[in-house]
């Protein structure tokens, strides 16, 4: 935990009733989801889809710089596009209440190196629901990192901010390899596991068809624009991976957010669950075209409080839900995205280091709980 | 190497190049009625009947591959941006020049689907089809005599026969609560005044309900006639009583339009058809536990509603959202998040 519990201010029933008030933000936004909601996510898919066709059209002629200007910034947005406010929501199952088979969470598949199943169980299911919970909720630094001081620091954290720029310019690598658990399946034991193999090898398969793809179809296409292309779409995709890193680092590295310990969630109720997710996210402020471009993930505390409502809604929850923040006297953190990167950046460089200091002294009796 | 064998290597290259997608998803965008690509239509005109039903126009995808008279139709329609698929039995002729067909549809009170094609379809949009099926058609040698026997919206397959093919000796009883409510009621009169069809209308406010012992004195010789029969449940149990009695059961043909009965209570039995188990199951605990409880292999995940690693097949009955009280009712497609919900009656779920 963090040295003061910025909720500590809260009595159990304000908490309860604070559920119950987010529950309602909830229930009237699945109440009012229609025909305007689906038209928007076809739209969505259909502009990416143009998006991405025009632009592998034009960089076939990307011998020519400006083809190759164009082709290459059309294909990072298409891309972007479709992991972010396409992909992301999408496997969340945001969108399933339609019931289209092909905009459903059991049948889409994202231009990603990580299979979107496997995705879907370390995402959806292990960080949504233990959120910030240090040794449960692996996304707090993808386990090669330490963002909070009470993480155990190692000198391996010392080389941390490289560690960090490494997976930002791979990110979709970083996720799969994430996905797969590698730092804990690699050793030879559980390497033999048949489901940690028949996991990896769906991996291989993804990551063999996008290379594919990517860096030789494409390029084989363009003739004369071999090398340009290829270098497009490379730079396509690291222009991708810097922009989700940089989203997704802001969600919950800045500082402000809160991290939780392991028997802090023993027998949460829905109101610690939601108050959890609320001091546990961060989010980042701007325009309706930078909320498009981080598929809404600028909202991302709503987004970690109803992670399967439309994304389109995020931005008229967002209001609802920072009048209850103002009302239970908690901190929403937020900020623009160069000032949340920032923050996150400045925090994966401070603890690389070891704690300065003893954040607080530690009353006597507690240091005789911890000694037991 | 065979043209087919070229054709299958050339998609093949093409789902490389357009991987994760597949060619027909960007397809889909400029031709969404092609061949070869999953069966739709496109809603081109709404004609009112009466008051409350519609006739409407879809031209069909290429791969359409037609119908037979009295046969039905699965649509798959969004209505306020959710799939619904309904069955509609199809009333345009087989022979169609434009390639067309048209379902006639009656707005049933609280249907959802109904309402929203009679009233609100707008020419220009896309739906999903299925291929014509139903054996409620029409034999291929010819009866001598013929009876079609019909209520309400149970004309609409008996149209599409009587557009079909003529016969010399047509007769048709049809019942409906007034004389405005006779679908397509120009249309039978003009075939009357054509003298290609007898028509006995029974109007039940009036008339009071059709009787099937008056059949003797509306159609005297209905004993040697072959017959359609399409209506509520109500008129066609006592049709095929009728016809039982008098030994001639292989006369009649009946088409029952059954509309999907679900009365949501509060748990239920519910059956894992996969598994082959069934169990009872009260209207509070999650369908997940109840799996797990009978020994079915079921999905999990978060087991709170946020992860959606347990949604599975609904293939009957309907579950509550704990969560919302929503009652969500078994049809094609329709998945639910086992973690949260219950059973809302007797259900099927496909683990």
């Amino acid at each position: 935990m963090t040295a003061i519990d910025p909720t500590a201010h809260l009595t159990a029933e304000q908490i309860e009733e604070l559920g119950r008030e987010l529950d309602a933000i909830r229930d009237e936004v699945i109440a009012g989801r229609g025909e305007k909601d689906a038209a928007y996510i076809r739209k969505v898919i259909s502009a990416q889809r143009k998006l991405e066709l025009v632009s592998r059209g034009v960089l076939l002629f990307s011998i020519f710089p400006p083809a190759w200007v164009i082709g290459t910034a059309g294909l990072s947005v298409a891309k972007i596009m479709d992991n972010m406010e396409i992909g992301h929501n999408i496997l969340h199952g945001q969108w399933d209440w339609m019931r289209d088979p092909k905009i459903h969470s059991t049948t889409w598949e994202w231009d990603h190196v990580s299979p979107a199943d496997q995705w879907k169980h370390s995402h959806n299911e292990l960080h949504h629901t233990y959120t910030n919970v240090i040794g449960k909720d692996n996304d707090l630094g993808y386990g090669i990192m330490r963002v909070d001081e009470d993480q155990k620091w190692h000198p391996f954290h010392l080389g941390q901010p490289l560690w960090n720029f490494i997976n930002a310019c791979f990110f979709e690598y970083g996720i799969a390899a994430y996905d797969l658990e590698l730092g804990k399946n690699l050793n030879k034991r559980r390497r033999k596991n048949p489901e940690f193999r028949a996991r990896a090898k769906a991996v291989g398969r993804k990551i063999r068809k996008q290379v594919l793809k990517d860096y030789v179809i494409h390029p084989l296409l363009s003739g004369p624009s071999f090398l340009p292309t290829l270098a497009a779409t490379f730079t396509a995709n690291l222009v991708r991976n810097l922009w989700t890193h940089s989203v997704i680092m802001c969600g919950h590295f800045p500082e402000g957010v809160q991290v939780f310990e392991r028997r802090s969630i023993r027998g949460e109720t829905r109101g610690q669950w939601y108050l959890r997710q609320m001091m546990g996210s961060a989010n980042i402020s701007g325009s309706k075209a930078m909320h498009f471009m981080t598929g809404n993930l600028s909202h991302q505390i709503e987004h970690h409080l109803f992670p399967d409502l439309p994304s389109n809604r995020y931005a008229e929850v967002a209001v609802k839900v920072r009048a209850l923040f103002d009302k239970y006297e908690l901190e929403y953190v937020t900020g623009p995205l160069p000032k949340q990167v920032f923050s996150a950046w400045r925090k994966v460089f401070r603890l690389s280091l070891p704690n300065k200091k003893p954040k607080v002294e530690t009353p006597a009796h507690e240091q005789e709980l911890v000694a037991a | 190497m065979t043209s087919a064998a070229l054709r299958s290597r050339a998609w093949k290259l093409l789902e490389m190049v357009t991987t994760p997608l597949l060619p027909s998803d960007y397809l889909d965008l400029v031709s969404p009625l092609r061949a070869g690509a999953d069966l739709r239509g496109r809603i081109e005109a709404v004609h009112p009947e009466t008051r409350d039903a519609a006739t409407i126009v879809i031209r069909p995808g290429r791969g359409w591959r037609g119908h037979t008279a009295g046969q039905y139709v699965r649509i798959g329609v969004d209505v306020d941006g959710v799939r619904l698929w309904r069955a509609y039995s199809v009333t345009s002729p087989t022979d169609r020049r434009d390639g067309r067909v048209t379902i006639t549809v009656k707005a049933i009170p609280d249907g959802k689907v109904s309402n929203h094609l009679v009233r609100r379809a707008t020419p220009g949009t896309l739906i999903q089809l299925d291929q014509a099926t139903g054996d409620f058609v029409l034999p291929e040698a010819k009866p001598s005599k013929v009876l079609y026997l019909t209520a309400g919206s149970g004309i609409t397959p008996v149209m599409g026969m009587l557009r079909d093919t003529g016969f010399n000796d047509v007769v048709m009883v049809h019942c409906a609560p007034q004389p405005q409510d006779v679908i397509f009621r120009d249309e039978l009169h003009r075939l009357v005044a054509d003298k290609k069809l007898r028509l006995t209308e029974v109007h039940t406010d009036t008339d009071g309900m059709l009787d099937i012992a008056r059949l003797d004195e509306l159609v005297p010789d209905w004993a040697e006639r072959e017959t359609w029969a399409c209506g509520p449940a109500g008129l066609l149990d006592a049709a095929e009583k009728h016809w039982s009695e008098y030994g001639v059961p292989e006369r009649l043909h009946t088409e029952r339009f059954r509309p999907r009965i679900v009365v949501a209570g509060d748990g239920g039995e519910v059956t894992f058809s996969a598994t082959g188990k069934t169990v009872d199951a009260d209207g509070a605990k999650p369908l997940l536990d109840v799996g797990e409880e009978a020994g079915v292999l079921m999905p999990s995940g978060c087991r709170m509603g946020i992860c959606f690693g347990c949604v599975t097949p609904l293939k009957a009955g309907a579950v509550r959202d704990l969560r919302t009280g929503e009652i969500t009712e078994a049809e094609p497609g329709v998945l639910i998040q086992t973690c949260v919900s219950a059973a809302a009656g007797p259900c099927d779920i496909e683990r």
